[in-house]
């Protein structure tokens, strides 16, 4: 049994997988976008003397952590022009849906970062006179972020690796374009080859720069 | 005379573990008060109430004639605004320095007054200079607290509440964290601030120091005033024999 390679469908379609590419990327990058601020809103929200909002954003943070991301795809594209009679393109229903599944994680990092700042920076800043907010501004968001940044850098790998499932919405990022061009050159194992080599360039690239960043902000005042 | 601050019938309670009961207190400007007191009889609670780093449970805290907070259904209201306010005229140093670990000593020392006063960059940080001059370290404006000794770190830490220009200060066992070589010199510059006739209220495990600093000693039992005087009553001759036996215990090794 010998499979005969042929990687040629591959080369001459190199242009839609390039396109796919600058789609996974486009869609990608404003769920990353999305999902910060997303995030941000709902850590605040959970460490907000408020009760209920925190609940609230429990709740949310909770369920979009432990569902499985294809049932938000579907939710959010097939189901709520069933509801609420709101259809949308494939393209905003895969950000949304990306946006508040990552989001969910975001704001357990930022929460996370936030509660670990030592409880003696929170009482340097009120006993200088500080209000909440100024304190939240001036003296815990920059000591936190150094040490959010690389797990939220690893949240959002795994975001753009969740860009594929925009395919069933038939969104024409990487996969998609991958499915269509197997299909009509009956060369599937090429396709998902050079997909996986194109996933794994970029992400790969992206993870040395991250290892830099890591590398600069261990070399900080600490 | 009210006094600069006055507690009157101040309790702290942290769930059923009543660590203040019932303090009456009243410091006039310029007395430098040494708070002594075994660990656990409350003497660091007293001082984080009066800025309101604890709420106290029960009692008022009044500040140059005005007492904080309202009178409401189920005990005193404190506005956070209020609150924040009145920590801006009440300067305090911490036993571990909590300096901003992401900002320059100079940093430090400016913050308060550049984003809590609203004073101007170029005039924060002049100002910052002249009090870090003014603990020694001028020519450490530019370090991070990392590079900075323990004893530096607490002299920033001062400088830090000297820039707002309080009207008094808290001091929280200001040198317990600190290595035994390192004590002398925040020590030092704390007794440069008696000097200027500011009103301090400090707590502390040196006795040696409270003798000299202060103007009013007072020892904290069981959360309770248990006796108070000059330094020369209270340490040399205490009344009480809780007091007797506590400086006796501290006073092992003085020769």
């Amino acid at each position: 049994m010998s499979y005969q390679w042929d990687f040629s469908p591959v080369w001459r379609n190199a242009g839609p997988l390039l396109e796919g590419l600058g789609n996974t990327l486009w869609l990608s990058g404003w769920s990353i976008l999305l999902g910060l601020a997303l995030g941000l809103g709902l850590a605040l929200l959970r460490l907000s003397p408020s009760r209920i909002a925190s609940v609230a954003a429990l709740v949310v943070i909770e369920f979009y952590r432990n569902t499985p991301p294809l049932v938000h795809f579907f939710w959010i594209f097939f189901g709520l022009p069933i509801l609420i009679g709101v259809s949308m393109s494939p393209f905003t229903a895969a950000l949304l849906a990306l946006s508040i599944q990552s989001g969910a994680f975001f704001a357990e990092i930022f929460r996370g970062g936030i509660v670990s700042i030592e409880r003696g920076q929170w009482e340097a800043g009120r006993a200088l006179g500080m209000s909440e907010a100024r304190l939240m501004r001036r003296i815990i968001l920059p000591q936190a972020v150094r040490r959010m940044i690389p797990p939220l850098m690893e949240r959002s790998f795994e975001l753009v690796k969740t860009t594929a499932l925009a395919a069933t919405l038939a969104y024409g990022e990487l996969l998609y374009r991958a499915m269509v061009i197997a299909s009509q050159t009956f060369r599937p194992l090429e396709i998902y080859t050079a997909v996986a080599v194109i996933f794994f360039s970029v992400l790969f690239l992206a993870s040395l720069g991250m290892r830099r960043v890591e590398h600069v902000l261990r070399r900080g005042h600490r | 005379m009210s006094g600069i601050l006055r507690l009157d019938g101040l309790r702290k309670s942290f769930g059923s573990n009543e660590v203040l009961r019932g303090i009456d207190l009243t410091v006039q400007q310029g007395e430098r008060i040494a708070i002594l007191g075994a660990s656990g009889s409350g003497k660091s609670t007293l001082l984080r109430c009066i800025n309101f780093m604890e709420v106290p449970s029960a009692g008022t805290v009044t500040v140059a004639g005005t007492p904080v907070g309202e009178e409401a259904r189920g005990g005193r209201c404190y506005r956070p605004a209020e609150l924040a306010r009145l920590r801006t005229r009440i300067g305090m140093i911490f036993q571990q320095f909590n300096l901003f670990p992401h900002m320059t000593a100079l940093q430090n020392v400016a913050e308060g007054p550049l984003s809590v006063l609203g004073v101007g960059r170029a005039e924060a940080e002049a100002r910052a200079r002249q009090h870090l001059a003014k603990v020694g370290l001028a020519e450490k404006a530019e370090a991070y607290p990392a590079r900075l000794s323990g004893g530096q770190q607490q002299r920033v830490a001062i400088a830090r509440a000297l820039a707002m220009e309080p009207e008094m200060l808290l001091f929280d066992e200001p040198t317990s964290a600190l290595d035994p070589e390192l004590v002398g010199e925040v020590l030092e510059t704390i007794l440069g601030l008696s000097r200027e006739g500011r009103t301090m209220l400090l707590v502390t495990h040196e006795l040696g120091f409270a003798f000299h600093f202060a103007t009013r000693v007072i020892f904290l039992h069981e959360g309770m005033i248990h006796e108070e005087g000059t330094p020369e009553q209270v340490l040399k001759h205490p009344r009480q024999d809780r007091t007797r036996a506590f400086i006796g215990r501290h006073s092992t090794f003085a020769f």
